[in-house]
């Protein structure tokens, strides 16, 4: 196994290839991209849906009559402002500052909490309003297209929740090697957060407008 | 150095314990077993699905026939189109998928050799799920790819109100999701786990084909998925997506089910690509003709496959500007194809070609996947369709496209790779009798539905009057089924005498050119006992022909600091080179597919507080896969590379 070995030129003269083979972390960062990338058509799907059947409201209340900008406003503010500190929990981990990153982590759970929990109180309203699940196609897609996206914020605070568990347990503490853990999971927020915009935009905005 | 016994003497007992129970097969996490359990699962469902096909033939040998009632035939097709595409002729590829390409790559394992367990028990438990439906009020019965709104019941459709629909959505929604970690897992393997030296441009071209069909497994699932989901809440929580009668777009069904399903028939065959074109350069013993255009053609066919899912529709009224886009698009997909036949056929030129059961079965495969080709093209043709459409010459087509191509493809990777998994031989006596039997009573099946759809018969009735004319060509038809279950019974008696009495093969029975030749047979749970250095494209022949005829280890440069590198010494292989780092097995991946069952049949039965039960351990389960610290175990290899 000398030297002169790996470096034995390939016959058919082509690259040697790479010498470095990338690390289980990276191979598992790769995974969370595709994983995110199948997540854009399901998302794609649903929307889709959403644009087709938005119009059959069944003589039952519609977009322009039921949604309140104003309040969603405050929940899109939230999950953006969430954003901003995943980002600040992430820079505390560079500098190994563990305290702030719990901190930081729990603002940012938080934060999507409060995301949810306004849904939760949205569809509630919507409900009582007239327009439940199974009022009209227009009803039922957008229930299923904002509550999968309200399920993925949910399942992205029990991640955030677990990753504080794990900065207790973890014999050792927190070193580098573990930094690849939070930085799937805020690659995760961060996709979350990007899909609520363009559904903010596609079912809110356009929706209001008409 | 330390002597292995000093070093890791606990682990090392533990494993001899529980090295080949039932129990290990159970709990593993290597590819080659978990690979091993796809085949073996697969080809059970693959015989359910054939005694589907069994009974409808019979029922269809004569006119006014009534073996099984209708609303039973229904059922059948229904179960034999899921089957055989889901739980028969796709888990066979990803089993082999499975075994061989981690080993082609030079590889130790997939990228996550626990998720690849995960993927194995949610396909397990999809198919189960599914077949339980036979004894709980009876099977779906709308056709494999379900349409609306016969999916929802009602008038349209009274024998879907039973559950067998909803079985359907749940069973293919578990098995759909394990496909689609499938497809993650080996997209990242193939990207990131190649030894050194093996550029993409030096991969098998298996492997080129396995990543193709990867990536269209994760953009192709989603959409598949949802509408899946949507049908669960239209027959669960009585939505009304695709039930016009409540405002819902039928048509959107189909949309979304083809933007999934003509990919799908892609995934279905592009691996079986990629297995003739392993076999046909190892028996004419000629590199690949064509290298870079096979690759280029099966990108492009991957690419036009997601524009062409509307040539299904052609009869729903989408109109001629719409139809003519498809009909194109769908028609230039022959152009990549056509290229691939005849680099298959200009490899074989010219070569010493060795007449292998497998070589036999990989030339049976030119000549019928061509004629699956051409009627493929002629049902492209938008105004021919018309005529074709829903008939018997549809039926014809993909069963010339599916057991002339895939079918054939596998058995030939069965006769070729069936040594890697086993160290013996398969019967080449009984090989030749299975491959002639298998080609004559396939043709003698499927050919004469050509006629039968040209003379008008549809597809999917349980029976017809005398006096059209479609007697005779029926009868034939099921005389054919007849030999083609004695050559299929030939082949199964084959595998299971040559797995005790088959010829010891050795490491390289072929004289073949990739990698998973280079090693043992069968291969030892670790694969290579040092990661080998790629030199060229046909890793092995490279060394065959400039080398000694074995493989050069290759010197890696792991990178330290990454992942759990500080609990346990991930790279102890490089201090000692006699060990090798073995991920330990473990229950969670079943228990997760037991998990996701049990969800399955608690919503379907509407015990929903069982069902949110089972879903939050599932997510558990994925959260203790997530942070569960393996220490692993270590394994001595006996011998070093080859
Ligand atoms: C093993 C021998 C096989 C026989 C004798 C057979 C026979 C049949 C028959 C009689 C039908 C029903 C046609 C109709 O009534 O419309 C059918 C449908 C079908 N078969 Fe097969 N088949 C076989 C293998 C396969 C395989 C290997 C595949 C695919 C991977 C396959 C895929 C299908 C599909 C997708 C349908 C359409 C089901 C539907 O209408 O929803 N078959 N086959
Ligand atoms: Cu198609």
């Amino acid at each position: 196994m000398s030297e002169a070995m790996h470096t034995t030129p390939a016959p058919d003269g082509g690259p040697a290839g790479p010498p470095v083979l990338p690390t289980p972390a990276e191979t598992t960062k790769l995974g969370i991209w595709l994983w995110l990338a199948s997540d854009c058509a399901l998302f794609a799907s649903l929307i889709a849906t959403y644009l087709t059947l938005h119009g059959q409201t069944a003589g039952g209340p519609t977009a322009q009559q039921l949604f309140d900008l104003p309040l969603t406003l405050v929940s899109t503010f939230a999950l953006l402002l969430s954003s901003v500190t995943m980002g600040v929990a992430l820079e505390a981990l560079q500098k190994d500052d563990i305290a702030a990153l719990r901190r930081w982590l729990v603002v940012t759970a938080l934060l999507g909490a409060i995301f949810v929990g306004l849904e939760i109180r949205e569809f509630h309203h919507y409900t009582v309003s007239g327009l439940w699940f199974q009022r009209s196609d227009f009803a039922s897609s957008f229930y299923v297209l904002v509550g999968f996206h309200g399920l993925h914020v949910s399942f992205g605070i029990a991640w955030i929740l677990s990753l504080l568990i794990f900065t207790f347990r973890k014999p050792g503490g927190i070193t580098r090697a573990d930094h690849w853990r939070f930085e799937m999971m805020s690659l995760y927020w961060y996709f979350v957060d990007v899909v609520w915009v363009v559904i903010f935009t596609v079912i809110y905005l356009l929706g209001k407008v008409g | 150095m330390a002597t292995l016994s000093e070093r890791m003497p606990a682990a090392l007992a533990r494993r001899t314990a529980a090295e080949y129970g039932i129990w290990s097969w159970l709990t593993t996490v290597d590819h080659k077993r978990i690979g091993i359990m796809y085949l073996v699962s697969a080809t059970i469902f693959f015989i359910f699905g054939g005694t589907e096909a069994f009974l409808m033939r019979l029922q269809l040998m004569r006119p006014e026939n009534h073996i099984v009632s209708f609303q039973l035939f229904n059922q059948l097709f229904t179960m034999h189109g899921i089957t055989m595409i889901f739980l028969a002729v796709m888990p066979l590829l990803i089993g082999y998928i499975n075994v061989v390409m981690p080993l082609q790559i030079g590889a130790r394992d997939v990228a996550y050799p626990r998720l690849n367990a995960v993927s194995l028990w949610l396909f397990f438990a999809g198919g189960l799920m599914l077949y339980s439906s036979w004894f709980l009020g009876g099977a779906p019965n709308a056709g494999w790819y379900n349409y609306a709104p016969i999916n929802t019941g009602g008038v349209l459709n009274p024998g879907s109100d039973t559950l067998g629909i909803s079985f359907y959505v749940l069973g293919l929604q578990i098995a759909g999701i394990g496909t689609l970690l499938s497809g993650i897992n080996f997209t990242a393997t193939i990207l990131n786990l190649r030894a050194p030296g093996m550029s993409l441009m030096r991969m098998p071209l298996f492997v080129w084909t396995v990543l193709i069909t990867s990536i269209l497994i994760v953009f192709a699932f989603p959409p598949f998925t949802a509408n899946l989901g949507l049908l669960m809440f239209d027959r669960l929580f009585n939505t009304g997506f695709f039930d016009p009668s409540k405002g819902g777009n039928a048509l959107l069904w189909q949309q979304l089910f083809w933007i999934f399903g003509h990919p799908e028939v892609y995934i279905l065959i592009m691996p079986a690509f990629g297995m003739i074109s392993e076999v046909v350069p190892t028996f004419s013993r000629k590199p690949l003709f064509g290298y870079t255009t096979m690759v280029f053609a099966i990108i492009v066919i991957a690419f036009l496959a997601f524009m062409v899912w509307s040539h299904h529709m052609f009869t729903t009224g989408m109109g001629a500007v719409v139809n003519s886009v498809f009909a194109a698009t769908s028609m230039a997909i022959a152009v990549p194809t056509g290229v691939k036949i005849f680099n298959w056929i200009a490899t074989m030129w010219g070569g010493r070609i060795r007449y292998t059961t497998s070589m036999l079965f990989a030339i049976g495969f030119l000549f019928c996947f061509v004629i699956g080709g051409m009627s493929g093209v002629m049902l492209a043709a938008a105004p021919a369709d018309y005529q074709f459409n829903d008939s018997y010459f549809l039926v014809a087509h993909i069963h010339y496209v599916l057991i002339g191509g895939s079918l054939f493809a596998l058995f030939a990777g069965t006769y070729y790779w069936f040594p890697k998994m086993t160290g013996r031989l398969l019967s080449e006596r009984l090989g030749k009798l299975n491959f002639w039997i298998v080609l004559i009573g396939f043709n003698v099946t499927f050919f004469p539905m050509h006629f039968l759809g040209i003379d008008g018969m549809p597809r999917r009735v349980a029976t017809y009057p005398p006096g059209l004319g479609l007697s005779f060509w029926n009868f034939v038809s099921t005389i054919g089924v007849f030999i083609l279950t004695a050559g299929i019974l030939i082949f199964l008696y084959n595998l299971r005498d040559s797995l005790r009495n088959g010829e010891i093969a050795g490491p390289d029975p072929w004289d073949a050119r990739t990698l998973e030749w280079s090693i043992p047979s069968p291969a030892p749970e670790y694969n290579f006992a040092q990661i080998p250095l790629v030199r060229g494209r046909d890793a092995l022949w490279v060394e065959k022909q400039h080398g000694d005829g074995r493989m050069l280890p290759a010197q890696i440069v792991e990178q330290h600091g990454d992942h759990d590198a500080d609990d346990h010494d991930a790279h102890q292989h490089h201090a000692d080179r006699h060990l090798v780092h073995m991920p330990s097995p473990t229950p969670l991946p079943l228990i997760l597919g037991a998990g996701a069952m049990v969800a399955g049949y608690a919503g379907l039965y509407r015990v929903w507080w069982l069902a949110i039960l089972a879903l939050v351990a599932c997510f558990y389960g994925i959260f203790r896969l997530m942070y569960d610290r393996d220490p692993g175990y270590y394994v001595e290899p006996k011998g070093d590379v080859g």
